[in-house]
Formats: C-alpha cells, structure tokens, sequence
C-alpha cells in the first residue's frame, strides 16, 4: 500500500508538472483567441465544480447559481474600477460616494467576491433550504431573479441596466486556469473527508442521514454556502475577462449551461465537471458556424441564429433520458484505474508471447 | 387614485387574474399527480400564440380556426412532451424528470428564436373578440368581460369534470395515491396524459387571451407568466384545482394593485411575485387551500 | 424518575384525525432487550419515530438517562446516543460497506472543515482513528471481509447486518432495532438472536426492537410489549405474554394447548 501511495503522488506530481508546462506554452504560443476560450473553459469549470458540490454531491437542486455570479461580479468590478472610471461609466445616476474611490488589487477583489457571494448564499439558503427538491429548484430560481431586480434598479451602487465597462482585464492563463485548479484542489479535499461523505449521505438517504446524527439543515447549508462563494469567484473571474458586467448577462440561460455542464460532465465526478466545462465551451465555439451562413455542396444554408442553444437543449434531454451518469457517472479520474490498464496491458502481451 | 382609475386597475386585475388561473390550473394538475413541475407547460402560451399568428397571418385563415389549431396542436404537443420526456423517467430519481422539464422549456423557447426569431411580433387581434367599449367616462377592451366569461365558463367545466367524470375520479385518485390506483386497475397512464392534455389545452386557451390582451409575441413570452402562473398555484395550494384559480386570481390582483398605488416600485413588479412565494413556502407550504402532506419514514 | 434508560409517558401521535398512537408508557431498562410486537399498523414504527424525534409526539414525553429528549431533533438525539435501524433498509447506496459505517463518526468528529480540508494534523489524527474503530467494529460483526464492496451489493442477511453496524458506530447506550429479522429464514433468524444477545454484551447497550418473527421475541426479550391500534394492548415477559389471551386473540392466534405441553 505504501508503495503504491508513493509512485500514485510522483504520477500526480509529474501531472501537474506537465499542466504547468502546457499552461506555459499555451500563454506564449497561443494567439489571444484560443486563450480567451481556455480562460472561459477555466471559468466554467469553476462553475460546474461549484454546482456540482451543491447538485451532485449533496443532492439540492438549486437554480440560484447565476444570482452568486451577479453578485461576485459586480462585488469585484466595483471593488476594481478605476475612481476614473467610475465617474465615467456611471453617468446616469453617480456611483454612491462610499463606493467612488474605491480601487483594491486584483486578487483580494476576488476573495472579496467569493465572500460577499457567500454572504448572499447564506442569507438564500437559510430560508431556502428547508424546502424540499422541486421547490427549491424554484425558489432559487426566484432568489437568483430577485438578485437580479435588485441589481438593476439600484442604479446608484451598480449602475443599473446600464452595466459596468472598463473593469481590469486580465489575460494571463495562469489566474484562470489556477484559480480552476485550485477549486479543484479544495473541492477534492472537502469531498474525501468526513464532510463530503455527510453531504454523499444526505444526498442518498436524507433520512438515514439524519439518524446517523448529521445536522441536514447545517450541512446543507454549509455545502450551498461553499458553492455559493465559488459562484462568486467565477463571477468576479467573468468580469476581468469580458471587463465588462451587465445584469442580462445573468439570466437563467447561464444557469442552464452549468446545468448541462454538470449533467453531462456527471452528477458525482470533480473530474467530470472539469472535463465538459472545456467540452462544452469549445463546442459552443465551434458551433458558432452553425450560426452563419454557410455553403455546403454549393448550397447557401442561411445561418442560424440560436441553433446553438436549440443543440444544448437537445444535448441535455439526450444525456438525461439515455446516459443519466454522464461522462464519468461518480467517478473520478484516479491512477488506480491508469495503473489497472498497465497491468491489463502486459498481462495480455505476457499471454501473447507464451 | 381617481375613481376612473381605479376601476380601470379593477379590471386588469380580473383580467390578469383570469390568465393566471387558466395557466395555473395546468401546473397544479400536473404536480398533483406526478409531483413534477412542468417547466415546459407555459412556454405552451407561446407555441399556441405563435400558431395562431401563423395561421391568420401566413395562412390567412379565419381567426376561430387558427385558434382551434392552435389549441389542438398545443394539446398534442403537451401530451407528446410527457411521453417523450416525462414518461421514461417514472422511475429515476427526482431531480432527473426536473432537468428533463427545463431541458424541454428550454428547448421549446429556443426552437421558438431559432424558427421565429427573438423580436416580438404583433399578435393580430381579431376584430369579432377585441373592440372598445364605451361606459360614461370610461372606455375599456371587450377583453375585460371576454377573459373573465370564458375563464369562468373554462374553470366550470374542470371542475365539472374533475367531479362528476370518471376520468375526473381516476384523476382525483392517482393525486392522493399514485401507487394503490395504479393497483387498483387505474390505467394511471391514460389519467396522465388526460391531465396533461386539460392542461395544456387551458394554457392554449390562456396563452391565446394573453396574446390578445397583451399583443406581443415573442419566444420568451411565456417565462415570467410561468413562474407567476407557479407561484399562484402554490399560494392557492399545490395540487388544489381551486387553490390555482384563487391563487391566480390573487396574484393578479396583487401585482396590478401593487404597481398602481405605488407606481415607484413598479421596476421590482416580477420580484414581487417570488417574494410572495418565498413567504408562502416558509410559513404555510401548504397554500391558501392546501393540506399538509408528512412522508413515511 | 426511575433508572430505566428509556422512558417514555403518555405519548399520542396524531396526524390529522387519525391517532397513531394512543398514550404510550413503556420503560427499558439498562442492558436489557426489550420487544415492541403487534399486528401491522399497530403504531410500532411510529414510536420509534418519535423516539427518535423523525416526528415530535403530540402529547405526552420522553425521556432519555433522566434527561426529557421530547421533540428533539434527530440528529441531536443520536448524538446523545440512541441509534436505529429501518423498517426498509436504508443504506448510503452511493457507497462501500465501510464507507457507510464511516458516515456514522461524523457525528463526533472534533475537527473542522478548514482543518480537513488542509489536511491538519488534528483531522488526518481523527480521520485515522474513525478508520481504526470502523475496521474494528466490521471485524466483530464479520463485515470486514467485504469492507470495500459496495453496500447494496451485499446479501439481504448481510445488508441488515451493515445497517446495525451502523447504528452501533455512533457509539449509541441505546440500539433501535427495525424488524431486523424481516425475511430472514429459520436459521437466519436463530443467527441473528445470537448476534443481538452478543452485541447487547460486547457493546455493552440497550436494546429495543420491533420484531414479528415469534421465535427471535421470545428467544432473546426480556420484556415484551404489545402494541395494538396504537394502545398498550399487554406488557410483560415472554412466557406472561405468551399466556394472555388479549395478545393471543389480538396477534398470536389461538395456541393448542397440548403441543405446548
């Protein structure tokens, strides 16, 4: 067992030798296009792992996630503007004077962002989460839109439907893609240790759960909070990406991306929900063609404008009623599995050459 | 407010109410008996508003038959999305057959910008149901009487039905206890796709007044409405047939009143209505009409 | 306040118009086996609902080592130590055969969620030490063989054995069991008396279970209570029981008096 231990942590070491080094070269060979879309991958990863925990892991069904991204959003945008800035995007109703000179660094934004996120996370949860699956599908959802309201008509601290521009912006694949694995990293603890199997126990039998002596409502509570602050982080991430937040950017349609990321990557699977975060984001890249115009056979098939969508929907009910677990079911990547294949692999050479 | 005024929100607030209701029974029926939420059954609303504009625009046909088309082909399509979507699901577990319904609304909604286009069109009144009418100081839409009367005539044959029917028993029966009808030789999938076909039927019928009413069709017409139409049926008590229609009637009058006395909050008029939900499901989950269900252990 | 362990007054459960339990006094006493029979629907699960605050009794209390545990929450009654089993099994499906047994240290972990998520010292210790007394206790009960199989692949006998397991790993004073004879042939069933007798010694506990199968009752309880319509139909030991004619017109069935001599 201890040998296995070690050789498993030098596989795990030279793995994350090896991301470091594509990340590297990514950042320099790469042209700025296919790094954006790694940086969303990065950042929708964050949000499928996020969601995951809440969804997979511990069984809620929440919609809520897109009001957490609002909040995280505009909780560091704000926390980063420039005063300049400030005095210039908000021109219809001036930035309240407690928030006007405001400017912080990148990184505590981001921490800021996931709190204040999870701050909203609890005050949702508490009255939420005693409700019971399908209402609280709907009721997250109304907090979510509820969230939404409030941002676009107090116009003084967000600026309204106008939105905030001109947010920092940053580039570098290193922030995203190690804030991605990060969570990961932590996500990972959390569901190996005691905790993570009270949220799996919760999620199984709430009611065997509840008799072992796990607290439903302070462990439900604490897994919709962390997941929360992640919604939060990927939120703020969002802003310095796009540099610019709008209200309209967090409407359920986000929601049910994460849904589909989540469902497809499997309900139960860390490493899933990295693996069709990056799917589902190059795909909605590459079926951007689906939206133009194009000729095949010397036809002109006009674009389609929304097909993408009608695709991800069709995606979704597919995965639901033919593949329920998904890509990975409740698996998760582990050299168990890779150093099983190496065995299978000389064995069967072994009984070739005998 | 001025008296005229206030009369004027009266009605809208009867009006609106009566659309709630219609659309809000469908919910109730259909969670009564498979403890589902049909996300898919308001964007109904708007597959019914856009055949009927297809019908009399495109098609020129006369109103009364593209509305009959409308509500037919609606009907055939909510039954078609429970066996496609909802039926082999039976089983799974809960959270499944709910991503399976947003999968579908999505689906709907996006089918509708892909085909239709996201601007909002002008829904084309027929001019035999839509005219002004002229009281003293007031002038008002024939709407005002005709959704009330049709809603009232509509709400009557439900519940007609659900009492006096056979199937309406049937229905009754698999909402108390899916698992003895079903033992008790209920075909309880012929009562499903009954329920379902009542309710989208009333939500044909519902998103074509709406149309009417409010004018504008576009894919996502029926969103909001869905949520409010929910939160109705959930005030009124899920599951209750009458609690949906108090509960539409309620809610409709709430939000118009809210935004007439007090025009200044009329931004946060949809957050109003998830409020009133969150307090609902709080402090009396059961609704207005509702009974309190314990799980057996 | 007598000694007793458990010791519940007067409770009623109603629902609506319907009682499920009619003013229940029973009273177990340390270290002893104590049946609830009766005929299905009596209300015997139910007071173990209550028991186990699942519902909070609507009238009436309960007491626990001398302190009133009447509308506690779940959680907090198992953390105080009683421990039950279902009716239908209710295994983490999700999980292996130890890993379910894990679940139940949770209870007592002292630890954090920061400290195990960085990996401290004073979690990995804890973590360890659950580990240790979970392989221990699947020794004692034969499950350590099939620790890392998953839970519902098990036999039937085996899974009802995994779900007292369970229970015992909160480290209760007192054991709920379910029927936890139920579908158990003959020979099952005289295995399962010797285990319970054995547990009740090894883990020095209190036992209470709702049993049908005649024989395990008689065979192992010291004192038996009978449940009918939710009402205290008799009380007593096995062979008083046995005797009375209420529990016999009730549940048992007429008995021929020669093939008992």
């Amino acid at each position: 067992m201890d040998k296995n231990k070690r050789s498993k942590n030098i596989l795990t070491i030279m793995v994350l030798i090896l991301v470091c080094g594509l990340l590297y070269w990514s950042q320099i060979n790469l042209n700025s296009f296919y790094i954006r879309i790694l940086n969303l991958a990065a950042i929708f990863a964050i949000l499928g792992l996020s969601m995951n925990l809440v969804l997979g892991f511990t069984g809620m069904f929440s919609l809520g996630h897109s009001g957490f991204m609002c909040v995280g959003a505009y909780t560091a945008a704000i926390l980063t503007m420039s005063p300049a800035s400030k005095e210039l995007i908000y021109y219809m109703v001036p930035i309240t004077p407690a928030l006007a000179q405001i400017e912080w660094p990148i990184f505590p934004a981001i921490i800021a962002a996931g709190l204040m996120a999870a701050l909203f996370g609890l005050l949702v949860g508490i009255p939420a989460l005693r409700l019971r699956d399908d209402y609280l599908a709907i009721a997250t959802l109304g907090f979510a839109e509820i969230i939404r309201i409030v941002v676009t008509n107090t116009v003084s601290i967000t600026n309204g439907s106008l939105g905030l521009k001109n947010i920092p912006s940053i580039n570098s694949i290193w922030v995203y893609w190690g804030a991605a694995i990060l969570t990961l990293l932590i996500l990972k603890r959390m569901i190996n240790s005691s905790w993570g199997y009270a949220f799996r126990a919760i999620r199984d039998n709430e009611i065997a759960a509840e008799a072992m002596g796990i607290s439903i409502f302070k462990h439900k509570l604490i897994s919709f909070t962390i997941g929360a602050f992640f919604a939060g982080i990927a939120g703020a991430l969002m802003g310095f990406l796009i540099t610019s937040v709008d209200p309209t950017m967090f409407r359920f349609l986000f929601t049910f991306q994460i849904l589909l990321i989540v469902v497809l990557g499997g309900m139960g699977s860390l490493t899933g929900s990295v693996i069709s975060a990056v799917v589902i984001t190059i795909m909605m890249e590459v079926l951007r063609v689906v939206e133009q115009p194009m000729s095949i056979l010397g036809l002109n098939i006009p674009g389609l404008s929304g097909m993408r969508m009608v695709i991800f929907s069709v995606l979704l009910l597919l995965v639901i009623l033919f593949y329920r677990q998904g890509l990975m079911g409740t698996k998760e990547f582990n050299w168990d599995w890779v150093l099983g294949k190496f065995d299978q692999i000389k064995s069967r050479r072994r009984g070739e050459a005998a | 407010m001025s008296m005229d005024i206030f009369l004027q929100n009266i009605a809208n607030s009867i009006t609106l109410g009566s659309l709630y209701a219609l659309i809000a029974i469908g919910y109730t029926m259909v969670y009564g008996i498979l403890r589902l939420i049909n996300f898919a059954h308001a964007d109904l609303l708007m597959v019914a508003s856009y055949i009927a504009f297809y019908g009399i625009l495109i098609f020129t046909l006369p109103w009364y038959i593209a509305f009959a088309i409308a509500i037919v082909l609606t009907t055939l399509l909510g039954i078609g999305i429970e066996k496609a979507a909802y039926r082999p699901l039976r089983n799974a577990p809960r959270i499944s057959v709910l991503i399976s319904a947003i999968g579908v609304s999505f689906l709907l909604e996006n089918i509708g910008i892909v085909a239709i286009g996201a601007r909002p069109k002008s829904f084309p009144r027929p001019s035999e149901l839509v005219w002004n009418i002229h009281v003293g100081n007031i002038s008002f839409l024939s709407l005002t009487i005709i959704i009330p009367t049709v809603t009232l005539l509509l709400l009557v044959a439900v519940t007609l039905m659900v009492k006096k029917t056979k199937i309406g028993m049937a229905m009754r029966a698999v909402s108390r206890d899916f698992e003895t009808s079903s033992l008790m030789a209920v075909n309880v999938n012929k009562v499903i796709t009954a329920t379902f076909a009542v309710g989208s039927s009333l939500a044909a019928i519902g998103g074509l007044m709406w149309s009417m009413q409010y004018p504008q069709v576009d894919p996502l017409m029926g969103v909001f409405p869905g949520l409010k139409c929910f939160i109705a049926a959930v005030m009124g008590g899920i599951g209750s047939i009458p609690g949906a229609m108090l509960g539409g009637f309620v809610l409709g009058f709430c939000e118009v009143m809210l935004v007439g006395f007090f025009p200044a909050v009329s931004g946060y008029r949809d957050a109003f209505a998830f409020v009133i939900l969150i307090l609902i499901l709080l402090f009396r989950p059961g609704g207005i009409l509702g009974e309190n269900v314990v799980e057996k252990v | 306040m007598s000694t007793a362990t458990l010791k519940t007054d007067s409770i009623t459960m109603e629902f609506g118009g319907l009682r499920a339990v009619s003013e229940l006094s029973l009273e177990v006493n340390q270290g002893s086996i104590v049946g609830l029979i009766g005929p299905n629907g009596a209300g015997k699960t139910t007071v173990f609902n209550m028991i186990t605050g699942v519902y909070t009794p609507t009238a009436g209390r309960i007491c626990f080592q001398g302190k009133d545990i009447t509308g506690m929450k779940a959680d907090k009654i198992t953390a105080r130590g009683i421990a039950r089993t279902f009716q239908n099994i209710r295994l983490f499906q999700s999980m292996s055969v130890l890993e379910n047994v894990m679940i139940s240290k949770h209870v007592r972990m002292k630890a954090n969620l920061l400290e195990a998520v960085l990996g401290l010292p004073r979690y990995t210790r804890a973590n360890q030490q659950n580990y240790d007394e979970c392989m221990d206790l699947l020794k004692k009960v034969q499950l350590d063989d099939v620790c890392y199989e998953a839970a519902t692949s098990l036999p039937y006998g085996k899974q009802r054995r995994l779900e007292i397991a369970r229970a015992l790993a909160t480290t209760p004073s007192l054991l709920l069991l379910d029927e936890p004879a139920a579908g158990m042939n003959p020979a099952e069933s005289l295995e399962l008396m010797d285990f319970i007798a054995r547990i009740r010694d090894e883990f020095d506990i209190t036992v209470l279970m709702i049993e049908h199968h005649m024989e395990v009752v008689m065979g192992i309880c010291e004192k038996i209570y009978v449940l009918d319509y939710g009402e205290t139909l008799a009380q007593g030991n096995p062979a008083e029981i046995q005797n009375d004619p209420k529990v016999i017109e009730a549940y048992l069935g007429a008995v021929d008096v020669d093939a008992e001599n």
